[in-house]
């Protein structure tokens, strides 16, 4: 069956590596990076005969990043095995996304080279080239095999007789070429690219006068003449005689590809740092080299010579493009707000206070409006969060430079606010986390909220009495460990018994959408929001910031949160659970052959951990979301929508970790411990130097198909039972001591960007030092994996044996066990940690957990739990039921 | 039970009257494949002993878990999941050869005369329960299409991390696979065949380049499906393409359709359906999981959530051809194929101008 029309041929040329190029009749010109060729490049060359492809892939690299749209590959050379080479270094482009995203050009004269890249390459590319030369056969043959593989075909202008080197032949071959490719073998119009032969010009030969203008003449035939067909060449050859003089060279490129483009060149393999902008080519030099190119003089030829003899050497320089200063005082201060430069707002600021009648209008006037644009920008998804919080900083900066100015002007009037409204913003009682809440209150400000940020670790009662007094349309409360949850119930409550009607946002880690509906929401007469991230603060804020939206927007959250109630606990139903005495009976069987004994017993204290060891050890990918940009490192940088951000984001991560490392103004410490301990039933019994200490776990109640375990980590201990000596181990580790007088300085100099930079490089180093720790164990410390031979990327994906579970954290959501752990080690003494009464750690920048070796360990949920294991789990911590269900609301399985 | 010559050679111009109505029918209303058959053959809980026949008595390796072999030591169950799937509303099912090549197969020390047997015989009973079903009802023909899986092996992949350039395959290793894959579920009397759950383009594009040369080989073609899956939220495929750069890596055949599987909700899918929707010149399909695997691993959306969630493709128009992966039952089949015939199907592109 042929379906053969239903494909539409619009002679569109898609061609396709990790992402699209789209190559239509409005398309300007796609160039062709040219460096990754052994015949053009001397260097690739000598790389590939070495066998230094990573040294080759840093060049493919650097094409695209210099803005090739397509990268030819060429490995033609005598010395070399073609084959070989093409498959190694096409299978390794496969594995670098950021060369990878763009489609490739096999280059090749030998058509067994040209198969074998066809093999490696999942996208759609295109061969150069095949032509007649062969004969029609074994061109049918070929151009036969690059459709099946899906290729686009390059298509020399050579046959039989030889190459094609007047405007007749050209005209000639592309014909024929045309004819068989659409007619015999099908190959669609749209794929079919002519090299139509670019031969150099000004060599003195008489009979190359013409060679510049037949390509042109040739090229406008084909395209008129050949419906689809689309024109390449590699344009350098043009001025192969004037070698050496880069200025004439480049001017002669430009003005080739002009002409080139306006008679219908598609692509083009080209040295982008050997191209002129055509406009600001000299213009006697341009003259000249129109004349060679267009065949315009008899004596075109000798004029640019004589010229070249003058301009020898000069290339193009580069300029810091300041051209921004020129413009008015308003557009100038947009320009710093949307581009993030504050170097020179201080002075602009000075310049706008002069011309304007108040300080305030300033704000009011230029300010803001550069501040709305970065607001529709970022709205649209034009701009991303670090920008935002950059712009956020110049706009400070200036707000602070007018502050003087205006206490002097309210001095004598009187006040009068001019904010969209106030919005109270605090991380609640028990939690220190704040990461969250200062980007969200940065995007905010930035949308003309004035925020009253109180801080961390605030108790309801002065979360409340500072609404009341600072008078807020709304109060937004973040937290990240699980317990804020409870806590942030509490606050609702209790604003509902003060009878307060203002919106409550809620957001941070642990904060649902489902948590909110079925726990805060009813207990708060007034509207109760979560709010998933810093992009959707501001809309939802502005739902209660004007007097007549609130009653609507109110009703509708409430309705909203409503349904999802009634939806949550009809699809509650459906959960069917175990009794915890079933769920023992299947708990997994492991063995106890093979128990290790750690090198030492008892603690062992890391002072002063070398940051730059930790370095290497970064998992990025969640600094990344930290800053709300989605995707995996490193391909993040290539992002498409994000990568030019990430970018920058990841460069000045790296900028002040140089800083924090050559200063050493963070330092990292930890201390392990490891313990004889027995398993008995969901207990760990651990023997310490003042005798036995008791661990508690819980175990998943969730039913299961019938042969799957129900899992608690308790389980991966020796049961007492079998009478081996088994082992436990405990960590907590910090990269967090030393950073308040940093973040200090940044606040001071109204530098949100850097504060919440320096805590997310610091939650990283600490997240790196808990997998160096747990590394250390288990080679050497524990050393139960002494041969381990795991790469950085292995390991960030937990490719290893054994796990180190954190209390509060899915496998032991129990927070309370951390104050035993913290007792344990003394880790308050020994590394500086400490807890709250809700068990955050402080500082943020800090892991804690236990070590379990066993290799079948591994992390799970424990997902919700019984009554009876509540009931039962109380009795064995000598804690009340409420106690435990309080420190447990997230995973009961009852109201 | 073997065909006769005649009842092969009605049957094959019958087939061939069957394309044409397919594209007709595909033009006129959304067509509905089926669901899982794992999660069917789960249900049934087999034993060690259901996957071997006699031949397999003594094999070395255990086979349990082996689904492709039970369509001929326990027909019967292949064949009732089929029926169901039929009666639940199904035009279209697929094959039990997900894992039908001779390198999926290795894993099970199974050789080429095992994998031919696989996709003969579960085109054979694939075939009769649609002929019967068909019987039943004729003006609601129904299709078999023969199901070539992504294999276990990556092509554009190292399974070695130190050495980024190895490859576990060859190109060519995988196009004699698929071919071999292909020939016997045409032989076996399949309608189309079906290209899924591609994670690797590379790897597609050898199964394409393997059938393009199967059908060149035996002067015939057949409709191709083909169908992607998108692994990570950011839109890509594991391989590490858009869904723009995949559908234009394998628009050089005259597909019947593109379209997705697996992988993602039904609702994470729209925005790259919307991809293949604006550019894609042959029928778009979706066949989603129910839902995203829970904590351990099992799907959970119910048939009314899924169908409410695929509804939307139907409501803007994503699609022609709707159907369930991992997780779904004829349960969600049959509330996906109601919910279905409320709506126009996609119109192509060449359709819209």
């Amino acid at each position: 069956m042929d379906y053969g029309q239903i494909t539409m041929n619009d002679f569109t040329l898609k061609l396709s590596g990790l992402e699209p190029l789209v190559i239509t009749k409005e398309t300007n010109f796609v160039n062709v990076g040219e460096r990754t060729n052994v015949t053009g490049s001397k260097m690739f060359l000598r790389l590939i005969k070495e066998g230094n492809f990573d040294a080759a892939l840093a060049v493919a690299r650097e094409q695209v990043e210099g803005g090739a749209q397509i990268i030819d590959i060429n490995m033609d050379e005598g010395m070399i095995d073609g084959v070989e080479a093409m498959t190694r270094f096409l299978n390794l482009i496969a594995s670098e996304p950021d060369i990878s995203r763009v489609p490739v050009m096999i280059d090749s004269s030998k058509w067994v080279i040209i198969e074998a890249g066809l093999k490696c390459v999942q996208g759609k590319c295109v061969v150069n080239s095949i032509s007649l030369k062969g004969g029609e056969a074994e061109f049918i043959q070929q151009a036969r095999t690059i459709k099946r593989f899906g290729a686009a075909v390059i298509v020399m202008l050579f046959d039989e007789v030889g190459q094609a080197d007047n405007f007749e032949r050209r005209i000639e071959i592309a014909e024929r070429a045309y004819r068989i490719l659409t007619e015999i073998v099908k190959f669609p119009a749209g794929d079919i690219i002519f090299d139509p032969n670019i031969f150099p010009v000004a060599t003195g030969m008489e009979e190359h006068r013409r060679n510049a203008i037949d390509y042109f003449r040739g090229s406008k035939w084909i395209v008129e003449n050949l419906p689809g067909a689309k024109i390449s060449g590699g344009v350098s050859n043009v001025s192969f005689s004037f070698r050496g003089n880069d200025k004439v060279r480049e001017a002669m490129h430009s003005a080739f590809l002009y002409h080139g483009i306006q008679n219908g060149m598609t692509m083009g393999i080209v040295n982008p740092s050997q191209l002129e902008v055509y406009d600001q080519i000299d213009k006697d030099l341009l003259e000249y080299v129109e004349d060679v190119l267009l065949d315009r003089k008899d004596d075109a030829t000798e004029r640019l010579l004589e010229y070249a003899e003058k301009v020898k050497g000069k290339g193009k320089e580069k300029v810091i493009d300041l051209e921004w200063r020129n413009a008015p005082v308003a557009e100038r201060l947009s320009n710093a707000l949307v581009k993030g430069i504050v170097e020179f707002i201080d002075e602009d600021t000075e310049e706008a206070r002069k011309q304007f009648a108040r300080p305030l209008e300033v704000i009011e006037g230029p300010l803001m409006a550069g501040m709305n644009i970065v607001g529709d920008l970022f709205g649209s998804g034009k701009m991303f969060l670090p920008q935002v919080v950059k712009s956020a900083r110049v706009m400070k900066k200036a707000v602070a430079y007018l502050m003087p100015y205006m206490e002097e002007e309210k001095r004598k009037s009187g006040d009068k606010s001019t904010s969209q409204g106030k919005i109270l913003m605090a991380t609640v009682k028990g939690d220190v986390h704040d990461i969250g809440k200062n980007i969200v209150g940065v995007v905010l400000a930035c949308n003309n909220f004035e925020i009253i940020d109180i801080g961390v670790m605030v108790p309801a009662e002065k979360i409340l009495e500072a609404a009341i007094r600072e008078n807020v349309q709304v109060i937004g409360l973040s937290g990240l460990i699980t317990p804020s949850l409870d806590e942030m119930v509490y606050v609702a409550k209790e604003m509902e018994r003060l009878g307060m009607k203002i919106p409550l946002l809620i957001g941070g880690a642990t904060t649902s959408r489902a948590h909110t509906a079925v726990k805060i929401d009813p207990v708060y007469s007034g509207p109760v929001i979560h709010v998933l991230d810093a992009s959707k603060s501001v809309p939802v804020a502005q739902n209660f910031i004007s007097p007549d939206l609130i009653a609507p927007a109110t009703a509708k959250y409430k309705a909203e949160y409503e349904q999802f109630r009634i939806d949550y606990k009809n699809r509650r139903k459906d959960k069917n659970f175990v009794t915890l005495e079933k769920a023992r009976a299947h708990k997994p069987k492991l063995s106890f052959d093979n128990l290790v004994t750690p090198s030492f017993l008892g603690t062992m204290v890391f002072e002063d951990f070398p940051l730059e060891k930790l370095r290497e050890r970064i998992d990025w990918t969640p600094f990344f979301l930290t800053w709300e940009l989605a995707g995996r490192y490193p391909a993040i940088l290539d992002d498409k929508v994000v990568g030019v951000e990430a970018t920058k984001l990841f460069k000045d991560a790296n900028n002040l970790l140089d800083k924090v490392i050559a200063e050493k103004l963070l330092t990292a410490k930890a201390v392990v411990g490891f313990y004889e301990a027995n398993a008995q039933g969901d207990d760990v019994l651990v023997q310490t130097e003042n005798g036995t200490q008791t661990f508690s776990f819980l175990r998943q109640q969730n039913e299961k198909a019938a042969d799957q375990p129900y899992h608690c980590l308790a389980d991966y201990v020796a049961p007492a039972e079998i009478g081996k000596k088994d082992h436990i181990g405990f960590f907590a580790v910090t990269a967090g001591i030393g950073i308040e007088p940093l973040i200090e300085a940044f606040e001071k100099d109204h530098d949100d960007y850097n504060s919440i930079m320096i805590k997310a490089v610091a939650d990283r180093l600490a997240e790196a030092m808990a997998e160096k720790m747990h590394e250390l164990v288990r080679k050497e410390l524990w050393g139960f994996a002494k041969d381990e031979q795991l790469s950085n990327d292995d390991i960030i994906r937990e490719k290893y044996d054994s796990i180190r579970p954190a209390p509060g954290y899915p496998a032991c959501p129990d927070h309370t066990e951390k104050r035993k752990l913290f007792d344990l080690l003394k880790v308050e003494d020994k590394v500086g940690i400490t807890l709250t009464e809700n068990f955050a750690m402080y500082p943020t920048a800090a892991v804690s957990g236990f070590y379990f070796a066993h290799p079948e360990s591994k992390y799970f949920a424990v997902g919700k739990i019984q009554k009876d294991q509540v009931e039962e789990y109380a009795k064995r911590k000598g804690e009340s039921i409420e106690y435990v269900e309080k420190w447990l609301a997230p995973n009961l399985s009852y109201e | 039970m073997a065909h006769s010559p005649l009842f092969s050679m009605v049957y094959r111009l019958w087939t061939i009257d069957n394309n044409m109505n397919l594209h007709e029918i595909l033009n006129q209303r959304i067509l509905i494949l089926d669901g899982a058959m794992g999660t069917m053959i789960q249900r049934y809980n087999l034993e060690e002993e259901d996957f071997r026949n006699e031949a397999l008595k003594n094999h070395s390796k255990p086979l349990k878990g082996n689904n492709d072999l039970l369509s001929f030591t326990r027909p019967d169950v292949i064949k009732a999941i089929h029926r169901q799937y039929f009666d639940a509303g199904a035009d279209i099912i697929e094959t039990n050869t997900f894992s039908g090549t001779t390198i999926a197969q290795n894993d099970y020390d199974l050789g080429q005369e095992w994998v031919d047997k696989i996709n003969f015989e579960s085109a054979k009973i694939a075939r009769e329960v649609a002929d019967e079903v068909t019987a039943l009802n004729p003006n609601k023909p129904r299709f078999v299409a023969g199901a070539m899986g992504p294999t276990n092996r990556t092509l554009s992949i190292s399974p070695d991390v130190n050495d980024p350039g190895y490859r576990a395959i060859l190109f060519d290793e995988l196009v004699s696979a698929y071919k071999h894959q292909a020939r016997k579920l045409i032989e076996g009397g399949v309608d189309i065949i079906l290209i899924e759950t591609i994670f690797d383009t590379l790897n597609a594009k050898a199964a394409l380049f393997a059938v393009d040369e199967l059908f060149e080989e035996i002067g015939k073609s057949y409709p191709i499906m083909i169908s992607g899956t998108i692994t990570d939220a950011s839109g890509r495929t594991l391989s590490g393409q858009t869904t723009e750069a995949f559908l234009i890596s394998m628009q050089h055949m005259p597909l019947l359709s593109i379209g997705l599987n697996c992988a993602l909700g039904a609702s994470a899918l729209r925005p790259y359906l919307q991809v293949l929707n604006n550019n894609a010149p042959f029928f778009v399909s979706a066949y989603p999981n129910a839902g995203l695997p829970n904590e351990f691993g099992q799907y959970d959306e119910s048939p009314a959530q899924m169908a409410a969630q695929v509804e939307v493709f139907c409501q803007e128009g994503l699609v022609n051809i709707l159907g369930g992966c991992c997780g779904t039952t004829p349960d969600h089949i049959k509330a996906i194929a109601e919910m279905a015939g409320r709506y126009e199907p996609r119109k192509l592109l060449v359709d819209r101008r």
